[in-house]
């Protein structure tokens, strides 16, 4: 254990030096690797650990960065403080939605196709909200300065999205070893058993869509203060969703660096893939490359990279976790 | 509330329906043999759609009678993706099985841009805006002959699944997939088979739209959340139900747009889907609960 934490000491030490070293191109791929690990590891909370699959998580996103910036433009409130705000609605929506799934009792695709329609829902009626722009969308005025969280360049948001980053970390591995974390997996592997042991169930399905929904809203600020525009089609549609779960998926679904290791491989590679094909005038390529890469990654590495790592470095590093 | 327009949006609604159950039928005949969410589903009606477009433009062949060709190509495509990909995920985690499916489908739905172009095309037919009139109520000759058609496939199935061994194999292994290989089904055969016979609904469904409404690389992406909708209402693995919820989505969505605009008319099957799957997850035709 004590190898792994100061191995990962150090790559933390290493990320926090880097701007010193690349270009600002480069420090903006790597922001997107941090968001989307961040989101892809606020995701696994709920369908890594405690099991239920949820396709919607881009209506947590939405709401979350709809919620502050909306705040932010008509009241003045920094979105440092709206981005709560914006986590407790998403929290409340995804309580909802939680609520009816479990109560319900609804597993596997019948869960993931209730997630899918509240989404589109979402979708559909945020596109005839006036305030929030209508069909043209919402841009978010530039107003550089720490308060407004909008900064010039990619430095700030590079230490701001890994700070987002380890924070997952951190809140994923005290979970892992709290006992919430520990009647999550109880009832992802076995909901019957785990029930008959005496876990309430429902009550830790809740907490955990309650906790993945407010941690993707949190996500959806600095998204709406990084990218400085917000339509439904971008923010909420099931593509957005689908961009959220594919990198904790390949990755290793249900582990701590599943989802940070997913969006070092998938991120730069889309980014590759995007800036070299589309200047060939050949659209559409770098997104048939990228679909065979994860047809290919599912057939390789069912478990996810994760445990294929964890298998090739035991012997290395020892009996060093537990599962 | 104007009668004469519901009765008219009724109607156009109930004829797209038909072409609405055709995609679902292919959609809830994979589900109900594979347990796979066929996510590449709309794509697969993009290539159904350009395979009729091309051979409108090279040979002018009508789209009503193309549709047996897009069907056709679509079950090679279905057979081949089966065979490479969907046979090797039944068993994952199905989170694993929603990547690979959504994988599938950009590599699918990109190709067909690659091939085609981003830009809509609209292609224009004889009777594109010809009409009958029943009793007050105006009729659509292309929508009907769509309906017709879609009508025709989806019974031209039923016959195929009731009264030819590779039919019966498929219904078995729907049944028990143990039971299927205990009695020496080969399996992945019949599999195969089945996800190309679901392939091919959905590539004539795609034909059949071409006289309807432009085409492009990206228009299949609303029907597949429709023929979600449609699956649920009806039963996951149910065709007959398919083939009614087919009907109930495309008039509620068309009658609803007297109440709604009509670009939120998919909020009423997502309505819909949600109300079924909290209270009646089987669907409206489904057997016990799962």
């Amino acid at each position: 254990m004590k190898i792994i934490y100061s191995l990962l000491g150090l790559i933390l030490l290493i990320l926090l030096l880097l701007p010193n070293f690349v270009s600002d191109y480069i420090l903006g791929v790597f922001v997107l690797i941090f968001f989307y690990a961040y989101m892809g590891q606020s995701w696994n909370i709920l369908t890594g650990y405690a099991g239920p699959i949820s396709l919607g998580h881009s209506l947590y996103l939405g709401i979350g960065a709809y919620i502050s910036t909306k705040l932010a433009m008509d009241l003045g409130v920094t979105p440092w403080v709206g981005m709560w705000i914006g986590g407790l609605g998403a929290s409340l929506i995804g309580l909802a939605i939680g609520f009816l799934g479990f109560r319900f009792g609804l597993k596997g695709v019948y869960f993931v196709l209730l997630t899918i329609a509240f989404g589109e829902i979402g979708r559909l009626t945020a596109l005839h909200l006036k305030p929030l722009g209508h069909m043209m969308g919402l841009f978010v005025d530039f107003k550089p300065g720490l308060a407004n969280f909008h900064f010039r360049g990619n430095l700030p948001y590079y230490y701001i999205a890994l700070g987002f980053m380890v924070f997952s970390l951190i809140v994923v591995r005290v979970l892992e070893v709290s006992k919430w974390g520990r009647y999550f997996v109880a009832l992802r592997e076995d909901e019957d058993a785990a029930e008959s042991l005496g876990i309430n169930v429902f009550k830790y399905k809740m907490i955990a869509i309650g906790l993945s929904a407010f941690m993707t809203a949190l996500g959806g600020t600095f998204y709406a203060n990084y990218i400085f525009y917000l339509h439904p089609t971008s923010v909420m549609s099931m593509w957005v969703s689908i961009e959220i779960i594919m990198r904790p998926i390949i990755g290793g679904i249900g582990t701590l660096f599943g989802p940070l290791i997913g969006s070092l491989l998938l991120t730069p590679l889309s980014e590759i893939a995007r800036s070299y094909f589309t200047r060939a005038g050949l659209e559409g390529i770098h997104i048939v490359i990228y679909g065979l890469l994860l047809v290919t990654a599912v057939l390789f590495f069912p478990g996810g990279i994760f445990s294929f790592i964890q298998k090739v470095l035991k012997p290395i590093l020892g009996e060093s976790r537990e599962s | 509330m104007d009668l004469n327009l519901v009765l008219q949006l009724a109607t156009s609604g109930f004829l797209l329906g038909g072409v609405y159950s055709l995609i679902a039928l292919g959609l809830s005949l994979i589900f109900g043999v594979m347990k796979v969410i066929n996510f590449a589903h709309g794509a697969m009606l993009v290539w159904g759609m350009y395979i009729a477009f091309t051979l409108m433009n090279w040979t002018g062949i009508d789209p009503f009678f193309s549709f047996v060709a897009s069907a056709g190509g679509l079950f090679v495509l279905g057979y081949f993706i089966q065979r490479t990909v969907v046979n090797r995920i039944m068993t994952f985690h199905e989170a694993m099985q929603v990547i690979a499916m959504v994988g599938v489908m950009m590599i699918l739905e990109n190709m067909a841009q690659l091939i085609w172009g981003p830009d809509p095309h609209s292609p224009h037919t004889r009777y594109s805006l010809s009409t009958i009139w029943l009793g007050s109520v105006m009729i659509d000759i292309p929508r009907l002959f769509a309906f017709l058609l879609a009508i025709l496939m989806a019974a031209a199935v039923f016959v195929f699944l009731k009264y030819t061994d590779i039919g019966k194999s498929i219904r078995a292994s729907a049944d028990n997939r143990i039971g299927a290989l205990i009695v020496g089904t080969n399996v992945n055969r019949v599999y195969a088979v089945c996800f190309g016979v679901g392939a091919a609904c959905v590539g004539a469904a795609g034909s059949l739209l071409v006289p309807l409404m432009p085409i492009s690389p990206h228009t299949g992406f609303p029907f597949k959340l429709t023929s979600f909708a449609i699956v649920i209402l009806g039963g996951m693995g149910s065709l007959p139900g398919a083939m009614i919820g087919g009907l109930i989505i495309g008039v509620a969505e068309s009658v609803g747009s007297v109440f709604i605009p009509s670009s939120l008319k998919q909020i009423i099957s997502f309505g819909i889907m949600i109300l079924i799957l909290l209270l009646r997850p089987q669907g409206l035709f489904g057997g016990k609960g799962s």
